[in-house]
């Protein structure tokens, strides 16, 4: 038996497989999202859709895949989906902080109004000075 | 490589070719330089999930690496650019 040229079991393939649709599938519609959306503001939540699920699966596709090569247990691509969902929250809300500092500098009419000019109450709003 | 894992890889590829270029017109598109920053993040994502499937297709660990370096200067070009639309400079 050559020990080379042994392959991965069939429902290590089919795993593979399914996971790696899944994940590019979920990655292709958060970049539709991203071009479809019509302000910045709602464009911004539909890449995190590939940036979670999309990683996540793929990462699992690769783990086992690797793993069922018979070399043991490939962890290395953890790091991967580790590393991503650590940096796209910090890298949405920096973003989304530019846009709204950005927005209220030069108006735009696609920006939503701070919380202090949205709801003029019924118990009385508070007197300007 | 069995035909279903084979298919499966070549749909997966298809699919992130589409994602890429989805985030490449929202990346010429744009209005705004903010839109420009998030598409251009979405666009390495995509791109680092492009490596890991081309890991699994070639059957090499050599992607991984890629992956993790397109992951690692992705996320400190985006904040950086963040950082330019907030203030106007990258480092002060």
């Amino acid at each position: 038996m050559n020990e080379v040229a042994i392959g991965s079991p069939l429902w290590a393939d089919i795993a593979t497989a399914v996971l790696v649709v899944v994940g590019a599938s979920f990655a292709a519609v958060g970049s539709f999202g991203l071009l479809r959306m019509p302000t910045f503001y709602r464009r911004i939540h539909a890449p995190t859709l590939g940036a979670t699920l999309g990683v996540w699966s793929i990462t699992l596709a690769t783990i086992v895949f690797f793993s069922a090569q018979g070399f043991g247990l490939f962890l290395h691509a953890v790091l991967i989906s580790f590393f991503v969902a650590l940096t796209a929250p910090i890298t949405t809300i920096f973003v989304m902080r530019a846009a709204l500092f950005r927005d209220r500098r030069k108006p735009n009419a696609a920006a939503p109004v701070p919380p202090a000019a949205q709801t003029p109450s019924a118990a009385g709003p508070p007197e300007p000075p | 490589m069995t035909p279903i894992l084979f298919w499966g890889l070549k749909a997966a590829l298809f699919l992130l070719a589409v994602a890429m270029l989805c985030a490449l017109a929202r990346l010429l598109v744009g209005p705004t330089a903010q839109d420009r920053v998030i598409a251009l993040d979405c666009l390495y994502i995509n791109g680092m999930l492009m490596m890991l499937v081309l890991g699994i297709v070639y059957a090499s660990s050599v992607y991984f690496e890629a992956a993790m370096l397109i992951a690692l200067f992705g996320f400190v070009g985006s904040a950086a650019m963040a950082k330019f639309l907030l203030r106007g400079e990258v480092i002060e």
